[in-house]
């Protein structure tokens, strides 16, 4: 695998990684190399383990063995460099305040203990919620935001931070066309500015249109690498077991055409794919 | 006004802010009842300090008691880790647990002392014009006004430090972690700023009705605004009118202030949760009832545009068939159409029915959404 990608210090290096809630495993050994700049998709069943490693390498949780290193660093000291989206439903959004104001809570990180944001911290989250297509709603209280909505402030939350990585946990979950697109757009500006994008995902379908490097996830690593090298039948296979349903996929993986694969939980009115038809 | 009253509602309404402040943070992180469980565990601190000093005005005392809330606050959340135990069976657990040592050492110990149970439960604001601050020889007021006093100043001011801090820790813990704002740091500064507001309120109010100050107002303030800053300025303001209106209603009834007290932010709360502009129910029922309406008429209006075009469907389209077809209530039906007529979504030509322009619209955007 690709230690090192273009030379450089790898974005993000998780070694032997072991994370428990209680004695029970959520991860078992795990390792992983993301290289600068690209745009990893973390897929696997549910309980796979896959928000319990974005919070282990954002150093939210403590490892019963193992390491994160953020460009070559202990997470800790490099907390700046990332950024965080959490699942929309992480948070309460009848709390009392506005979409701008969420998206301020971006700059909190960089003014540090009780400064307070000013207009500076405020035209940079205008900005980002500009990149969003959300500019017009910034006065908006945040119970009032539709489910896309609530996805694309949290995007623009992250883009304010301004980091080099961004993890991201379901960033399509439950979302309208229309911002699923936002979305993707946005990874590939990401993308374009050097960044690199980890997001847990959960649609197989869109891995290879979405993203460069996958990583396939049950609790130990089954693959992590480039998307046409790793996101095979045999590897899926490994990783959902037999709750993997293939509705097609093609035996050899060819690098440009997009494979049409149906895990049984497919999302409801998620297109065309009914078996038999490739 | 006799200058004793002024100086009760004064303490009253300076305290019932204090708690107002807290309370608001406690309310939006679904943490109302450890305030109880503070409020009245920390009167084993004020026991044990009382013990250690002799002296009932001794500063040891607040310590204590600060530090038990403090303790109380720690154990809920151990026994909370562990897995076996919900966090309100927790609260449930911990506070009557140190609450009934204190209750056993002071009816054990300190029988001849003026700490008693009355005092613990109902607090004795009506005789707090009596303990005086004297200093050389001047009498400067009250003590418990000082005493909220600053306890008042100091959860504004870290309030008003932290507020960035408090916001993001209560609405996303989870980002507070990774931007280096300790969510635990927070909670524990925030159960510090209830415990020593709770031994403040203690002297007024007693253990029992302390809860009502710290979360009656704050809850009221939820429903009334979409402004964490405007919720923490009103909730203050709804603390210290319960606390004034409190004290007069003592007065008429010749009753309890602290229980007056606590009955006027339950009704103020009340108040807010019928007649609150959006949230409310007097609101929600009206907002229902006008979509009650609104979706009748589009159910007219595509019922309409069904059958509009087809032959021998002529009885749909009549105004004194219509409730029949529908099988809805005539009158309900004849006040829908009177609606939609007014709106413009129909017309009416001899008992018939008939779509406009909008009326289709409306119909074929229901349909299509």
């Amino acid at each position: 695998m690709a230690d090192r990608h273009n030379g450089k210090v790898p974005a993000v290096e998780v070694q032997d990684l072991t994370v428990a809630y209680r004695e029970q495993p959520a991860l078992w050994d795990v390792d992983l190399t993301v290289p600068s700049g690209v745009l990893l998709a973390i897929v696997g069943p549910n309980g796979a383990g896959k928000t319990t490693l974005l919070k282990a390498i954002l150093g939210l949780l403590r490892p019963v063995a193992g390491q994160v290193l953020v460009f070559g660093q202990p997470v800790v000291q490099q907390r700046r460099r990332i950024s965080y989206v959490p699942q929309r439903g992480s948070v309460d959004w009848d709390f009392p305040t506005s979409v701008l104001d969420v998206v301020m809570m971006g700059t909190y990180g960089e003014l540090g203990w009780i400064r307070r944001p000013g207009r500076r911290e405020r035209e940079r989250a205008l900005a980002a919620l500009e990149q969003v297509g959300m500019r017009e709603l910034s006065d908006r209280q945040i119970s009032q935001l539709s489910g896309g909505q609530q996805q694309r402030v949290f995007l623009a939350r992250a883009l304010v931070q301004d980091a080099d990585i961004y993890l991201m946990d379901e960033p399509f979950q439950g979302v309208d066309a229309l911002t699923e697109r936002a979305i993707v757009t946005l990874l590939q500006q990401l993308r374009a500015q050097g960044k690199t994008v980890i997001a847990v995902h959960h649609d197989l379908q869109t891995v290879p249109e979405y993203f460069d490097w996958v990583m396939l996830l049950n609790v130990r690593r089954i693959a992590c690498g480039p998307v046409a090298q790793v996101f095979n039948e045999h590897n899926l296979r490994l990783t959902y077991g037999g709750r993997f349903a293939m509705a097609a996929f093609a035996r050899e993986v060819d690098e440009t055409a997009p494979a049409v694969i149906a895990p049984d939980r497919s999302r409801s009115g998620g297109g065309d794919h009914g078996t038999g038809a490739a | 006004m006799t200058a004793p009253q002024v100086e009760i509602q004064l303490i009253a309404a300076i305290v019932a802010a204090a708690c107002a402040l807290p309370g608001a943070f406690l309310v939006l992180r679904r943490m109302a009842l450890i305030s109880d469980a503070i409020s009245h565990a920390m009167l084993l601190g004020i026991v044990v300090g009382f013990f250690l000093t002799q002296d009932l005005n001794s500063p040891l005392l607040i310590i204590g008691a600060t530090l038990t809330g403090l303790l109380t606050a720690l154990l809920v959340e151990l026994l909370h880790r562990t897995g076996l135990v919900r966090e309100d069976a927790a609260i449930g657990l911990v506070f009557p647990a140190l609450f009934s040592i204190g209750v056993i050492l002071i009816s054990r110990y300190a029988g001849s002392v003026h700490l008693d149970t009355d005092v613990v439960l109902l607090g004795e604001l009506a005789f707090a014009p009596f303990d005086r601050v004297v200093v050389a020889g001047w009498d400067i007021g009250p003590k418990g006004l000082y005493a909220g006093g600053v306890i008042l100043l100091i959860n504004a001011a870290l309030i008003a430090l932290f507020y960035k801090e408090l916001k993001l820790a209560t609405f996303d813990p989870g980002l507070a972690a990774a931007l280096g704002f300790s969510p635990a740091a927070i909670h524990y500064g925030l159960m510090g700023m209830t415990s020593l507001t709770a031994v403040g309120a203690f002297d007024s109010v007693g253990a029992i009705l302390t809860v009502a100050l710290f979360i009656a107002p704050a809850a009221a303030a939820y429903l009334l605004t979409d402004d964490l800053a405007r919720m923490l300025l009103l909730s203050a303001g709804l603390g210290i009118t319960a606390a004034l209106s409190g004290y007069w209603l003592a007065f008429l009834l010749d009753a309890s202030i602290a229980g007056s007290m606590a009955t006027m932010a339950g009704v103020i709360f009340g108040l807010a949760w019928c007649f609150a502009p959006e949230r409310g129910l007097v609101a929600a029922a009206r907002r229902r009832a006008r979509q009650r309406w609104e979706f009748a008429q589009r159910m007219l209006a595509i019922h309409l545009l069904n059958h509009e075009r087809q032959p021998g469907a002529e009885p749909e389209l009549q105004v004194e068939h219509l409730w029949q077809e529908l099988r809805w209530d005539r009158g309900f039906a004849t006040r829908v159409v009177s609606l939609a007529e007014e709106r413009g979504l129909v017309t009416r030509q001899d008992g018939r029915l008939e779509l406009t322009d909008r009326g289709r619209l409306l119909a074929q955007e229901s349909l299509l959404a």
